[in-house]
């Protein structure tokens, strides 16, 4: 399986990469390559010019400060989840992204990369939606910022203009007293999910004041759900995870598919809602706790 | 050096140059070669109306490009129906290059080939295939039905329909006091090597002879078929098998296509080619196994002894046959595993399918065999209410049985005998170690926890060491160096270091000084392949015996030499010497020059065998019975197969939420008769105990209604990983020796994935309580059964009466 | 029309190959017959096996989804350089013998590679930890057990190995 030729551009500058991005016509941009190079090795994809953003080291920046996180087109996926300022500020990142396959490919690809992908298995794309992030999208007609909720509109399809490149992913930081948890079902360790969550519970006080869940591999595109609903009465028991599950499976639309049925992944949404609802709680206890 | 090898842990002589990378596998050699692309059906059934391969010519870096109408002589021809049997009256191959009709996707259709193989897959993209598509037969249901035929000259998609019977097995049924009916089925998986196939070849024009590397499990079978197709005499091929990662099975199909068109090309081109498939190829173009539906009845009395037993199968052969019924045989001679039913009866169909063809993966038919079987003793003690120990114990042969004759044929056209075994002391061992009889006091403390537990087991008989024979050729050099050479191949099993071990502690050398070269023709031409967990019976008894020929010549020389007795002496660390008289030696390589009696001395040690230095003026130089060189060569040819056996265990948790299954403990024990290498055995184990958890919890081939196989790659056809594995697997032996080879072994390279469908469903059913009749299983398919089985309505019956 | 070649210097094991390659040339093919390193073995090109497995700045990656125009400037360590200066073999490397933890040897490189660097970031793993270093890499052979025991016998080898280089991964 040997991709089909194409012509390579290196651009030094990301000025010169956002030129030659407009100039060309079937073109596709290579940064991590984990999820791109597969499709070209079976042809599945075979655009006559890649550009190779690999040359342009200030996009490789991780950036925190007490507001957001902001992850650069190339910063790899373990740099990211080891960089311990993002720990710090939004640790759904690194939940998140210790479930990405496995550490080696994550030594190469980029959570950028992977956002842009929109694949609606894929755990970034969801936690940007669920953190309410955005992206900077430039072209050669200048820079935009792309709200996470308008970026994906398909199965592996963006809002993305034909000659804008994404340079950064900004995610918001944690507000206090939130806690946060990530957690999947796969076949194998490492594998996409058969159903994913991440949950962002924040608190008042002594009462849970939003609950909002980001889910995976059970719709087209990433789903966020806010299940305040459940949890009116500001408490995380029993009872109310019962009705957040409740409220979950009603909502979420799965396809099957040879690894799972479309009921399966549904029933297993509303058990990791669960399980992850309760876990990003003892989050919020333990981060209360600390402060 | 006086200590024995054999049965030792010795650390493998093949590791280090692997460790550093120094391997050698097919794609490793022939930096000179050009490179091959294959263009393969996408449709499952179509007839071809045109070919277009014009534009293909113009790609630069393209040498040529094949298709069925540049086959000629025996090349056009099918390819060889390896194993003929009188039952299999519809048996069918396929050409090397597609003819006027596909059978599967994957069917090659045309060759190209190029610089490299970049170039040569953007060739094959370039030729156009005229497809008038066909109805597609998938699944053994359909091909069943037989709306719509796969060969049109083959009624009712039947290759092959067999009975065997031993005793009237109907009418035992009918008068035993309880019956049941069991219908199951078992998917598809596949061997899946790391490496995938791969064959170079060159042809040198100077002498008229073809040299083959190629990733096979049987050197010599590939050298017929090219010596045959090619039509070139068998001595001017030679087949060598390089470095090989992993076979399982599937490596012992042959000629591929590709194996036959590699070298036609090189001979056309004078270029050397070289083949190498890519995982995608390998997936929808080699082989696939295991896919059977299976309808049992079987009677048994009070104490679950079965009176009678008839097995009814349906088995999926894919779109040709050429490795002929053997799978199919094997399942219904080994459904038999360690028990004497009273009366047994085995039918089987082989269907064709719009799919890719089935031949042997690790295990060759034994898994559904044992499924079979120990699913129904499973059921039976259900329906008693019995322990399913006791069940199985209430039914073994007994010890003092043996041998004990089945009254079959087995798949080496032998009775079907079974030569030692101690199944009561195995199922002893496999209690003790497992826990079996305080399994109910855990799950009880699980229950309290709200988790859920099952135990599982199965057993198995596995008939090993199948002829026709082997050879084993030993030759000691003048520098003291013993070369060991034996036909078949070898994927991993460590041959190389559990030959010499043999050698080591026939001859009496250090292991260092031993060298052994497997599945090289020029080196060892009669063979038959490694199969059948035959490799250590069939070389190991070969190579030992020519090493005792050796010996007894060495020693003979010796004798003479040193003036002194055969019997008085002893072979200690490659020299021969008198007992109790070390100071009377002479060293193996001295003996070696010794016995080629010489005319022209080429360095100072050979001086010594000139003719002026040694020999009787009264004497031939060479006796009338002797020969020149200190060598032996000798073969194994066994009576029939020598029958390891083994039990499984196995304790699972299903989580009552997300019905993920996990394996908490796995016990084997296992009866290869004497062991050569203990840490080889063990390896062989383990990975066939992966394999079996791959292909009961994970693994399935997943064929849409079109024939398109929908996870042709790793993302999707899941192997598992070491996080899908349990955390131990805990091992016993039993030894009971083979009384048929010189060794006293039996196979043991199969054994590991054997019983694995039966021991997850039994271990599964045991912690849900409802019977699990289709196997692989996934959590979904766990989960979407919970629900059946608590909405009251189940469609599939398991067990009834 | 012929394809364009670009002029790459690889950097693997410490020496430098200058290779000229079309841009679609993947790492693993260039390192195995440009570079004529034929250790790195491929064996499913979609990045999931792990056969194909080398250090990239001493980090594992799958050459198989690299390009290797995209390569340069990065210091590579294939399996082959994964032995001592001496020629002996590495700790890893002697592990895996000792522990027999390899069969037909094609995904072994892989695992060598990602256990050199695994132990360079974790020196004493426990059991679980040392599953987790080699969950993402295939073995059809060995069922794991074997490979899981060469990782901490690895272990054991290097806390034995006082000063010195330590493991020979020459980069």
């Amino acid at each position: 399986m040997k991709p089909a030729p194409f012509d390579y551009l290196r651009p030094s500058s990301l000025a010169q990469a956002l030129e030659m991005y407009a100039a060309a016509t079937d073109v596709k941009v290579l940064a991590g390559g984990q999820s791109l190079i597969p499709l070209l090795s079976m042809r599945l994809a075979a655009p006559a010019t890649l550009i190779d953003l690999g040359g342009l080291a200030e996009l490789a920046g991780i950036e925190v400060d007490g507001s957001v996180v902001c992850v650069g087109a190339l910063a790899r996926h373990a740099e990211v989840e080891r960089h311990p300022g993002v720990r710090a500020t939004q640790p759904l990142i690194g939940q998140a992204l210790r479930l990405v396959a496995h550490p080696t490919i994550r030594n190469r690809g980029t959570t950028v990369g992977s956002i842009v992908h929109a694949d609606a298995a894929a755990e970034m794309p969801a936690v940007l939606c669920l953190l309410g992030g955005h992206v900077v999208a430039e072209s050669v007609r200048g820079s935009r910022d792309i709200a996470a909720d308008d970026l994906f509109v398909g199965p592996l399809e963006t809002s993305l203009a034909a000659d804008e490149i994404v340079t950064g992913a900004y995610f918001p930081a944690l507000p206090a007293g939130a806690g946060t948890a990530f957690d999947e079902v796969s076949r194998r360790h490492g594998d996409y999910a058969l159903a994913g969550v991440g949950v962002v519970v924040e608190c008042d006080g002594d009462r849970v004041s939003r609950v909002r869940a980001g889910y995976i591999s059970v719709s087209e595109t990433p789903l966020v759900l806010d299940l305040g609903a459940a949890f009116a009465d500001g408490v995380v028991d029993a009872a109310a995870l019962d009705r957040a599950a409740a409220l979950v499976t009603e909502q979420v639309e799965p396809e099957g598919d040879i690894h799972a049925s479309a009921d399966y992944r549904r029933h297993l949404a509303g058990v990791l809602t669960r399980q992850v609802v309760e876990q990003a709680y003892a989050a919020t206890v333990v981060r209360q706790g600390a402060a | 050096m006086t200590t024995k090898l054999f049965g030792e842990p010795i650390l493998r002589v093949e590791d280090d140059r692997l460790l550093r990378g120094g391997g050698r596998y097919t794609d490793d050699l022939g930096a000179d070669a050009v490179h091959v692309a294959m263009l393969r059906s996408p449709h499952a059934h179509a007839r071809i109306t045109g070919i277009e391969v014009d534009a293909v010519l113009d790609v630069e870096g393209v040498l040529a490009v094949y298709t069925y109408e540049d086959l000629t002589g025996p090349m056009a021809a099918p390819l060889p129906l390896l194993i003929p049997h009188p039952t299999l009256t519809r048996g069918r191959t396929q050409y090397a290059l597609a003819r006027d009709e596909v059978n599967y996707v994957g069917e090659a259709v045309a060759m190209v080939v190029a610089v490299d193989r970049y170039v040569a897959e953007d060739a094959a993209g370039r030729i156009v295939v005229g497809y008038e598509p066909l109805p597609a037969v998938v699944g053994i249901e359909a091909a069943r039905r037989a709306e719509h035929l796969v060969h049109d000259d083959v009624p009712g998609n039947v290759a092959a329909h067999m009975v065997q019977e031993v005793g009237d097995a109907d009418a035992a049924i009918a008068a035993a006091t309880h019956r049941l009916t069991l219908d199951l089925e078992v998917e598809r998986s596949a061997s899946m090597p790391l490496e995938g196939r791969a064959t170079l070849a060159r042809w040198d024009t100077d002498s008229g002879r073809m040299v083959i590397w190629t990733a096979t499990q049987t050197a010599t079978g590939v050298r017929g078929a090219v010596a045959a197709k090619l039509e070139l005499d068998l001595v001017d091929v030679d087949v060598i098998t390089p470095d090989v990662g992993g076979g399982f099975g599937v490596k012992i199909m042959h000629p591929w296509p590709e194996e036959l068109l590699v070298p036609m090309a090189a001979r056309l081109l004078g270029r050397p080619v070289k083949f190498v498939e890519d995982r995608r190829e390998h997936f929808i173009s080699s082989a696939h196994e295991r896919g059977q539906v299976q309808h049992i009845e079987v009677g048994f009395d009070d104490d679950g002894r079965i009176l009678g037993l008839s097995v009814r199968f349906w088995h999926d052969h894919g779109a040709y046959t050429p490795y002929g019924l053997i799978v199919p045989i094997i399942t219904s001679t080994q459904a038999l595993g360690p028990y004497k039913p009273g009366a047994y009866k085995v039918v089987f169909d082989s269907l064709y399918t719009n799919t890719v063809i089935v031949t042997p993966y690790r295990g060759a038919g034994r898994p559904q065999g044992v499924y079979a079987m120990e699913r129904t003793m499973d059921a039976i003690a259900a329906a008693l209410g019995r322990d399913r120990t006791e069940v199985r114990s209430a039914n073994f042969i007994q010890p003092d049985e043996f041998p004990y004759d089945h009254g079959l044929l087995f798949q080496d056209a032998k009775p079907l005998i079974y030569d030692s075994g101690d199944f009561p002391a195995s199922l002893a061992k496999l209690k003790a170690l497992v826990g079996w009889d305080e399994f109910e006091a855990y799950r009880e403390q699980a229950r309290a926890q709200g988790r859920r537990v099952g135990i599982g087991l199965a057993c198995y008989v596995e008939g090993t060491g199948v002829g026709p024979y082997e050879g084993g050729h030993v030759q000691i050099e003048t520098s003291g160096k013993v070369k060991v050479a034996t036909g078949l191949t070898s994927q991993g099993q460590g041959h190389q270091t559990v030959f010499a071990q043999i050698v080591a502690d026939e001859l009496g050398v250090d292991l260092d000084d031993i060298e052994v070269v497997t599945g090289d023709t020029r080196r060892f031409p009669y063979a038959v392949g490694t199969f059948a967990s035959r490799a250590a019976v069939m070389s190991g008894s070969a190579i030992a015996l020519a090493a005792r020929n050796v010996r007894a010549k060495a020693l003979r020389i010796a004798a003479e030499a040193l003036e002194a007795s055969e019997d008085d002496l002893e072979i200690v660390d490659g020299v021969v010497r008198v007992k109790g008289a070390p100071e009377a030696a002479v060293a193996l390589g001295t003996l070696a020059v010794l016995s080629n009696p010489l005319r022209y001395a080429f360095d100072e040690a050979s001086k010594a065998a000139t003719q002026f230095a040694v020999g009787d003026p009264d004497k031939a130089p060479v006796a009338d019975d002797d020969e020149p060189g200190l060598e032996g060569r000798d073969y194994y040819s066994p009576l029939r197969s020598t029958f390891a056996n083994g039990m499984h265990a196995a304790i699972v948790e299903t989580d009552v939420q997300t019905a993920e299954i996990t394996i908490l403990r796995y016990c084997v024990v296992h009866d290869c008769g004497n062991l050569i290498n203990p840490l080889i055995v063990q390896g062989q184990i383990h990975g066939g105990v992966a394999q079996g958890i791959g292909g009961a919890l994970y693994e399935r081939m997943a064929y849409d209604e079109h024939g398109q196989l929908q996870n042709a790659s790793f993302m999707d056809f899941l192997m598992p990983y070491v996080t899908e594995m349990p955390s131990e697997i805990e091992v016993d032996h039993l030894e009971t020796p083979s009384p048929l080879n010189p060794l006293g072994l039996k196979g043991a390279g199969e054994a590991g994935v054997i019983p694995s469908a039966a021991l997850f469903a039994s271990a599964i059913e045991d912690a849900e309580g409802f019977p699990i009749t289709s196997m692989p299983i996934s959590p979904s398919e766990l989960f979407d059964l919970r629900r059946q089985h608590t909405s009251g309505h189940h469609p599939s019956k398991g067990a009834t009466s | 029309m012929s394809e364009h070649r670009h002029d790459v210097r690889l950097s693997v094991n410490g020496a430098a190959h200058d290779v000229r390659v079309p841009a679609r040339r993947l790492l693993s093919d260039a390192l195995r017959t440009e570079c004529g390193l034929t250790g790195t073995h491929v064996g499913c090109e979609h990045g999931v096996c792990g056969s194909c497995t080398v250090l990239l700045d001493g980090q594992p990656v799958r050459s198989c989804l690299i390009f290797a125009v995209s390569a340069q400037g990065h210091q590579i360590t294939t399996v082959e350089g994964l032995s001592r200066a001496d020629g002996t073999l590495g700790a890893v490397q002697q592990a895996f013998q000792e522990c027999h933890g390899l069969q037909c040897g094609f995904c072994t490189p892989g695992f060598l590679t990602t256990i050199t660097a695994g132990l360079r970031d974790n020196p004493d793993p426990t059991r679980d930890e040392a599953r987790d270093m080699i969950a993402g890499n295939l073995c059809r052979c060995t069922g794991y057990q074997n490979i899981v025991a060469s990782v901490r016998r690895a272990a054991e080898l290097l806390a034995g190995d006082a000063g010195g280089v330590g493991e020979g991964e020459r980069a």
